[in-house]
C-alpha cells in the first residue's frame, strides 16, 4: 500500500517541479510601479496598483486565467461584484459587474465563484475563460444565515472534500445583558452561541440549503473575517477578531493602555468541534494566557478553562484580521510556500492610544503548522505613521488571493485599491 | 488613573460657575460655548466614554461608529439626540451610512455629564450648535421614564 502510494506521489511532486520551473522560466515579468504602490516590501518584492474601483472592495478572487472578481461591502451602480480582466502589463481593468447585493466573501474553486451577501451565499458557473456564465442568475447555496447587523459580515472558503465553510459572526461585543454597556455582565452560558458566534459547514455543490441545515463545526469564535483552507494539513485556519472595549466596560480592572494590548488577535486550527472559548475568556498575548473574561467572573487575573482551544498563534490586540491566504505559488521565495498571509485592516479600539496595523504580516509554517516569528510583509497602506496612529489610513487591506502566476493581490475597502504583489529577483 | 484626578480637578474648579448657568438655553446663532466651563468638563467626558468608538477627532470609524461632525443628530433635534444618549442606537443609518456597532445607552451619566458632553460634542468637530442645558436632558429623561 505504501509503495504504491509514494511512487505516484514521488512523480507527481517531480512534474510539479518541472512545471513550476518551466512556468518559472517562462513566466512573464510583471513590472512594479516605480513607487511600488506606496507599500513598503521586503527586498526582490515589487507592487503595483491593478486597478482603482472606487468601491468597498472586501475579499477578492483570482481565476487561473487572471480574471479578477471583487466583492463590495455595497453595490456600486447596482453591482455588487465587479469583474476586472488583466491586460499585459499586469494591471486590470473593471469590466463589468454583476450581483446586486453588498456582502464580504467571495472565492473562486473547481470552476465555479463562489460570493456571500450578509445572509446568502451563491454559487456562479465559470467558464473556460474564466466568466461567470450566469450573472443574473446564480444558484443560491444557502440562504438565511443570521444578521443582526453587528458582525454581520460572511467570510466563506471551500476544502477540498466539496464543503463549504461560513463564519457566522456573534451579534455582539462580548456577550453582555447590554452589548458594550459599561459595567454589564455577561448573560449566563451566551445564548447567542445557539445561533452564531461560530463557523458553519454547508455542501458546496447543492443549492437550496438553509441555515438550520447546516453543520455548526465550531464555536466560541466572536468573528471571524479571514479564514482559509490549508490544504498540507487539510485543516480549516480561522483569524478571529478579539473582543473590544476592556476599558470602556470594566475601568477599575483595566486602563486604557492595558485596553489597547488586551486582547491578542488570534489565528486558531479549526477540528470539528472545537470551541475558541468566547465570551467566556480572552486570550493575552503578553502572557500567553487563556483569561476568564470580566463579563464572566474575570478581574484580569483570573485563568480561564482550559478545556477551551489554544490559539496557533497570536497578533497584536485589535488590529483587525480581514484576509487569510495559505501561499501555495512558487513565484515567491521558498521560505513563503504553505505559509499564511494576513491581511490587517488596522484599529480603531486600541484609542486612546495610537493605532496599529493596515498592513500585511506574514507567518511561516512549517508541516501545517505555524513555525516561528512572523512578520509584516506589505506596510505603509496608511500612508504614514501618523495616518497609522490617528487611524485615518488612506488604504485599509481586506482581502487577499492569489494568481496563477502566485503573485499576491491585496483588496481595500477603504479607497477600493487593489494591489498586485510580486517577486521578481531571480 | 490620571484622567480621574484631571476631571475630578476640572471638575471643582467649574462645578460653581456650572450651576449658576440658569439662563434660557443660548439660540444657534449665539456665541459659540468654546471656552465654557461646560465645554472643558465635557471634553473630559468625551474623552473618558465616547472617544474609543467616536475618536479623538470626532469622525468615528468606517462602517463600525459613525462620525459626530455636522451629523443630522448632532446638530438636529435635541430631544433626538439625548434620547440616543440615554437609550442608545442601533442599526440605524447615520447621514446615509450604515454603521454596524452598537451605541451602547449613556444613561448611567448624570444629567449634568449629558448636557456637558453634548454641548460638547455640538461646539466641536466643526459643529457650531447651541449647547445642550441640565434642564433639557432632565425633561427627556424623565419623559423617558414614564
Ligand atoms: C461602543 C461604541 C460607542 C460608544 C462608547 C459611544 N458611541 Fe455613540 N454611537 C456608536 C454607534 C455604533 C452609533 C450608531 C448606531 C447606529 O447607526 O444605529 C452611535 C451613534 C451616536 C450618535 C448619533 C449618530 C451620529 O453620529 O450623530 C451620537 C450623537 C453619539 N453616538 C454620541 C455619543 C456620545 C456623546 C458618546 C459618549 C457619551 C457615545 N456616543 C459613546 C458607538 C458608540
Amino acid at each position: 500500500m505504501k509503495n504504491t502510494l509514494t511512487r505516484p506521489l514521488l512523480l507527481t511532486a517531480a512534474l510539479a517541479g518541472s512545471l513550476s520551473l518551466y512556468s518559472l522560466t517562462s513566466r512573464p515579468t510583471v513590472a512594479p510601479d516605480p513607487n511600488n504602490a506606496g507599500l513598503k516590501l521586503p527586498a526582490g518584492f515589487g507592487a503595483l496598483v491593478v486597478a482603482e474601483t472606487g468601491g468597498r472592495a472586501r475579499h477578492l478572487a483570482v481565476t487561473p486565467q487572471g480574471n479578477i472578481y471583487v466583492k463590495l461591502n455595497k453595490p456600486k451602480d447596482g453591482k455588487g461584484i465587479l469583474e476586472l480582466k488583466p491586460n499585459a502589463t499586469g494591471k486590470a481593468t473593471v469590466s463589468g459587474g454583476f450581483g446586486s447585493y453588498g456582502g464580504t466573501g467571495i472565492y473562486a474553486k473547481g470552476g465555479y465563484l463562489y460570493a456571500s451577501s450578509d445572509e446568502d451565499v451563491y454559487r456562479y458557473k465559470l467558464d473556460a475563460k474564466g466568466e461567470v456564465t450566469n450573472p443574473t442568475q446564480p444558484e443560491k447555496i444557502v440562504s438565511g444565515l443570521l444578521n443582526r447587523g453587528e458582525h454581520e459580515s460572511k467570510s466563506i472558503v471551500l476544502d477540498n472534500a466539496g464543503n463549504l465553510y461560513v463564519n457566522v459572526g456573534a451579534y455582539s461585543n462580548s456577550c453582555q445583558v447590554k452589548d458594550r454597556e459599561k459595567g454589564s455582565m455577561g448573560r449566563q452560558n451566551c445564548p447567542i452561541l445557539d445561533s452564531a458566534g461560530g463557523i458553519w459547514q454547508f455542501r458546496a455543490d447543492k443549492a437550496g440549503q438553509t441555515y438550520g441545515s447546516g453543520t455548526r463545526y465550531a464555536t466560541g469564535l466572536r468573528n471571524v473575517v479571514g479564514l482559509d483552507w490549508n490544504a498540507q494539513n487539510n485543516q480549516l485556519f480561522v483569524m478571529q477578531h478579539g473582543r473590544d472595549q476592556l476599558h470602556d466596560i470594566f475601568p477599575a480592572m483595566y486602563d486604557t493602555k492595558q485596553s489597547a494590548e488586551l486582547p491578542a488577535e488570534c489565528l486558531y486550527e479549526i477540528t470539528k468541534g472545537a470551541n475558541a472559548g468566547w465570551p467566556f475568556l480572552y486570550y493575552d498575548g503578553l502572557t500567553h494566557k487563556k483569561m476568564l473574561a470580566p463579563e464572566y467572573g474575570g478581574d484580569g487575573k483570573k485563568l480561564a478553562d482550559p478545556k477551551y482551544l489554544e490559539p496557533a498563534a497570536a497578533y497584536p490586540a485589535h488590529t483587525a484580521p480581514d484576509g487569510l491566504l495559505f501561499y501555495t505559488g512558487t513565484m515567491f521565495p521558498e521560505k513563503y510556500r504553505n505559509g499564511a498571509f494576513i491581511a490587517f485592516h488596522g484599529s480603531w479600539n486600541r484609542a486612546p492610544e495610537p493605532q496599529k496595523g493596515y498592513y500585511v504580516v506574514f507567518q511561516p509554517f512549517k508541516n501545517g503548522k505555524p513555525s516561528g516569528q512572523w512578520e509584516v510583509f506589505a506596510d505603509n497602506f496608511a500612508g504614514s505613521a501618523e495616518k497609522v496612529a490617528s487611524g485615518r489610513a488612506d488604504h485599509k487591506p481586506c482581502g487577499l488571493a492569489q494568481g496563477p502566476d502566485g503573485s499576491l493581490y491585496v483588496s481595500d475597502d477603504k479607497a477600493g485599491t487593489i494591489y498586485r504583489i510580486v517577486y521578481n529577483q531571480k | 488613573m490620571k484622567k480621574y484626578f484631571a476631571l475630578l480637578a476640572v471638575l471643582a474648579l467649574t462645578s460653581a460657575p456650572a450651576f449658576a448657568q440658569k439662563k434660557p438655553a443660548p439660540k444657534a446663532t449665539a456665541k459659540a460655548p468654546a471656552a465654557s466651563a461646560s465645554v472643558l468638563k465635557g471634553k473630559a467626558i468625551y474623552t473618558q466614554y465616547c472617544l474609543t468608538c467616536h475618536q479623538a477627532d470626532g469622525l468615528g470609524v468606517d462602517g463600525m461608529n459613525p462620525p459626530l461632525a455636522k451629523t443630522d443628530y448632532v446638530l438636529g433635534d435635541k430631544t433626538r439626540l439625548i434620547t440616543v444618549l440615554l437609550n442608545g442606537l442601533k442599526g440605524v443609518e447615520i447621514n446615509g451610512e450604515d454603521y454596524h456597532g452598537v451605541m451602547p445607552s449613556q444613561a448611567y451619566l448624570t444629567d449634568q455629564q449629558l448636557a456637558d458632553v453634548l454641548t460638547y460634542v455640538r461646539g466641536n468637530f466643526g459643529n457650531k450648535a447651541s449647547a445642550v442645558t441640565v434642564a433639557e436632558v432632565k425633561a427627556v429623561r424623565a419623559a423617558g421614564k414614564k
